[in-house]
């Protein structure tokens, strides 16, 4: 634990250092930071995960633009260092913004003004650094939910998350830190919608079928797919994706499993290229005579299709451009909870068990 | 029996134009007791000022507010012009609608004759008191003094006193005239006319004593003399049917073709037979000979025919330079800017107008912009709304000049517009001569004039803003060492003086090029930034629509 904590001590040293170097030298100080962007996000075939590409931008600063851009970042860097690393306590991405949040002196003007500008130099620093934020101590909206045969230990306590009741365990945003204990599942089903979540627990589906059910409420965030990518790589066991038939289920699916474009530099520690999609496809709108659910496409999802049908990722996914192509010639989507109208539990009972049965996933 | 006809006859009688104006007094601007105040002081000005022109005189005018009780003045205005000769001075003061003005098309204040007889009417019917006015018309001559009223009935003056006095003075006049008025501070008062008028006149000083005996001079800034006009014949386009009848009846040329050479401008011995043959009257024929139909005739084959736009030499614009002058010595701002188009012409009549625009220093920020009005270099104070010049301030869209405006309102910011119209007969909408009548020929002249001056004031702003804002960018930087210092410091452990003196360094060195800097950069930090923020919203708002499916 120590060694790894001078290892981020020293990044952050060497960002300072780097700088007064430049000063000592009488050059305008600059930091460089890697483009967080489309145009700069490669997909590497061979890993399969989205990669950071090389272009880079400077930030100076004695430039009316960078400057106070410029301050943030050694600011942010210098309260990572001194408030959270310094004394090993860990602090929210808002607490950051406070801390950060004042007058400079003699001027009106704020370091920073809003979360959303100290969020983003928190990831210019993961970039910079090579550290990811969980490494920084700065944790994220805690979201989502656990259930099944898996006894960990967090912080000191043991926790059996098959005796938690209709809640489960509450993953938190920091999952580096978890311990699994004993795993006794055969597979993991993660599934963004609460609602889904919530239905399987009841029918006590993970009890059943001998499986961990994991849920985001919202979008899935860096500890949840960082907490899978350890049940994957550590417990070697397979992911299985439940989301809407439509381009947004596509899309989580796709960062589950390849990572996203705002979070490329990260995508080491968080992509599962092993991960599958079990459903629901477009396949199963007819399998399971859902054409009478189905939800029109509007002009957006239409775009949206296009778009990401494109990303390379996608481009060479004879399964995945299946399903566009279906989507867009039925013209609809169709989502989880229209298997309702089959009966409350026939996810749990019949189409679910249906689909790992058969193996039916798609890559 | 006598019929309701013969009835009525009885009381059917001639209205004298004094007891027509006695009666509505607001069409001569004398509504309310503040505008009357200004009104008295206005026409008498005028007068004095068209005096000096017409002697070519540097203007010096002495102005007096005296009051007498709450609602009760003497206005005293004096001039070095040239005075009024004895047998005049009972029908210029004492008789409504006598002048010489009227009957010439020449750039003058007054036109109808008027104003001044007006206020002394006004004078009569709130006091009761007799007008004073002395005049002399040279050093060897007599001073005259009068004092008079008019005989409403008559329309005629109505001399109360009329004896020989000294007068330390080589020539001018000075009128007396006791009021109910009330007195105001601020633009639309007598302290905001004398403002302006000595901003359109840079080469007249006035002194002017407000009611609490404080003396205000305006010194003149130029020794320029306005350009003399020359008075102009009518011009075919700007004639009215009825005008052309009188005119064929009064002339002495005897043939048409003479009549139409020497009674109009611009037509000379071509087109007077063009005119003539469109007509299908003989050049010969004898002007008062005319019948009706074929004055009808000539009267539309005038307006048909092509004739060259009116002679500009008959107006004497302020000039864009002199203007400039006058509004540097009476407003206080950082820019400056004038122009005077070329002269143009509306149904006939030459007009020429001028633009100034004020910008910065003292002038508020916050409220809308002022606009000062002129006609002939006389302020208009009120009926601002009804006004061309209003109008065409309003539509213009100022945003591209660098002022704000929300819709077609009057402009904000820290702005005076000047608008000034010069003409050999100027349009108003009313006797009172406050608003300008809405010619489109008008209004497009005061765009055209506007957008000129607009322009030059973009330049101005969005230069002057961007050096500001680029210096208080700059300071910036030494607010922000101390912090990077403090930051730098505890990031690395450093002491932290020597950073903070290198810092210094590198900011004295790097501040040429950080005062150079520019937009067109190539793409640097903040480019990208950009692209990226845009990336990172679209994701966003995907995810979130993708949220608010569940």
């Amino acid at each position: 634990m120590k060694k790894k904590k001078s290892k981020q001590h020293s990044e952050l040293k060497e960002l300072g250092n780097n700088i007064l170097q430049q000063i000592n030298k009488g050059k305008n100080p600059n930091i460089v930071v890697p483009i967080r962007a489309l145009s700069n996000v490669i997909y590497n075939e061979k890993t399969k995960t989205l990669e950071l590409g090389k272009k880079t931008a400077e930030r100076y600063f004695f430039n009316v633009a960078h400057a106070k851009k410029f301050l943030q970042t050694v600011e942010i860097a210098s309260i990572l260092k001194k408030e959270l690393l310094d004394t090993d306590k860990h602090e929210h991405l808002r607490g950051v913004f406070y801390i950060a949040k004042r007058t400079i002196p003699g001027t009106d003007v704020n370091l920073v003004d809003d979360q959303v500008e100290s969020d983003k130099i928190i990831e210019d620093l993961e970039v910079i650094t090579g550290l990811s934020r969980e490494e920084l101590h700065v944790s994220a909206n805690k979201m989502g939910s656990m259930v099944g045969k898996v006894t960990l230990k967090d912080s000191g306590d043991t926790i059996d998350c098959s005796r938690l009741g209709k809640g489960g365990y509450s993953i938190p945003s920091i999952t580096d830190e978890l311990t699994f204990k004993k795993v006794n599942a055969k597979y993991v089903l993660y599934m963004e919608k609460a609602a889904i979540f919530e239905r399987l627990n009841e029918d006590k589906f993970w009890l059943k079928n001998n499986c961990i059910l994991v849920t985001s409420q919202g979008q899935t965030t860096r500890g949840i797919r960082r907490l899978l990518q350890r049940l994957a790589d550590e417990e070697k066991l397979p992911i299985y994706v439940l989301c809407d038939a439509d381009i947004y289920g596509a899309y989580i699916y796709s960062v589950v499993k390849y990572g996203s474009i705002a979070l490329a530099h990260a995508a080491e520690r968080l992509t599962i290229p092993s991960v599958r999609y079990i459903g629901i496809t477009m396949d199963d709108v007819v399998k399971y005579d859902l054409k009478k659910q189905i939800i029109k496409l509007d002009d957006k999802d239409l775009a949206r299709i296009k778009q990401v049908s494109q990303y390379d990722w996608f481009k060479n996914n004879k399964d995945w451009q299946r399903q566009f192509k279906l989507m867009k010639e039925l013209n609809g989507k169709v989502e989880i909870q229209a298997l309702a109208t089959k009966g409350i539990s026939f996810i749990s009972e019949k189409y679910l068990p249906e689909k790992i049965k058969n193996k039916e996933f798609l890559d | 029996m006598v019929t309701v006809a013969e009835e009525l006859a009885k009381k059917q009688r001639e209205i004298s134009i004094s007891e027509f104006f006695l009666k509505n007094r607001h069409l001569l601007g004398f509504d309310n007791p503040t505008r009357a105040l200004m009104m008295v002081v206005k026409e008498a000005v005028d007068n004095s000022l068209d005096a000096c022109t017409e002697m070519k005189v540097l203007p010096e005018i002495k102005i007096e507010l005296k009051q007498i009780n709450e609602n009760r003045f003497i206005v005293i205005v004096e001039d070095n012009g040239p005075g009024i000769v004895k047998q005049q001075i009972p029908n210029i003061f004492g008789k409504l609608l006598y002048g010489s003005k009227f009957h010439t098309l020449k750039m003058n204040r007054g036109q109808q004759g008027l104003g001044i007889s007006a206020a002394v009417l006004y004078s009569q019917l709130t006091t009761g008191k007799s007008t004073k006015i002395y005049s002399i018309v040279g050093p060897k001559k007599a001073a005259h003094y009068f004092e008079l009223q008019i005989d409403t009935k008559k329309n005629e003056p109505n001399v109360l006193k009329d004896q020989e006095v000294d007068w330390e003075k080589d020539h001018g006049t000075k009128i007396e005239i006791e009021i109910e008025g009330r007195y105001l501070k601020g633009r639309q008062s007598v302290d905001g006319y004398v403002k302006e008028t000595a901003i359109v006149n840079p080469h007249a000083t006035f002194i002017y004593i407000d009611p609490e005996k404080q003396k205000l001079v305006y010194e003149r800034v130029t020794e320029e003399l306005p350009i003399e006009t020359k008075e102009i014949k009518p011009h075919p386009y700007g004639i009215e049917l009825g005008h052309l009848i009188k005119m064929l009846q009064d002339t002495r040329a005897n043939t048409l073709a003479g009549f139409l050479q020497s009674e109009f401008s611009r037509i000379g011995q071509q087109t007077a037979k063009e005119i003539c043959d469109k007509a299908g009257l003989k050049a010969e024929e004898k002007p008062k000979k005319l019948d009706h139909k074929q004055i009808e005739i000539l009267f539309k084959s005038l307006q048909e025919t092509k004739i060259m736009a009116p002679p500009g030499d008959c107006l004497s614009p302020i000039k864009a330079e002199l203007l400039e002058k006058g509004l540097r010595k009476e407003i206080n701002a950082d820019f400056y800017i004038t122009a005077t188009r070329s002269p143009a012409v509306y149904r006939g009549m030459p007009f020429q107008v001028e633009v100034g625009i004020a910008y910065g220093g003292e002038i508020d920020k916050e409220s809308q912009i002022r606009l000062m009005r002129f006609a002939n270099r006389v302020p208009l104070l009120y009926q601002q709304g009804a006004c061309a010049i209003t109008e065409a301030v309003t539509e213009t869209n100022w945003k591209p000049y660098g002022l704000q405006q929300s819709g077609n309102n009057m402009p904000t910011g820290p702005a005076i517009i000047l608008v000034h119209i010069a003409s050999v007969w100027v349009p108003f909408t009313n006797e009172a001569k406050e608003a300008i009548a809405h010619y489109d020929e008008i209004i497009k002249e005061i765009k055209l004039a506007l957008q000129e001056c607009g322009r030059k004031l973009s330049i101005y702003i969005h230069r002057h803003i961007r050096a500001a804002e680029q210096r208080e960018k700059i300071s910036l930087f030494e607010k922000y060492i101390p912090e990077l210092v403090a930051a730098l410091s505890s990031l690395t452990n450093n002491k932290k003086d020597s950073i903070q003196e290198r810092l210094q360094r590198i900011l004295k060195k790097e501040l040429p090029s950080l005062e150079a800097e520019n937009d067109l950069k190539k793409e640097d930090e903040s480019a990208q930034d950009l692209k990226a923020q845009r990336e990172n919203k679209k994701i966003k708002n995907e995810k979130k629509e993708k949220q608010t499916t569940l």
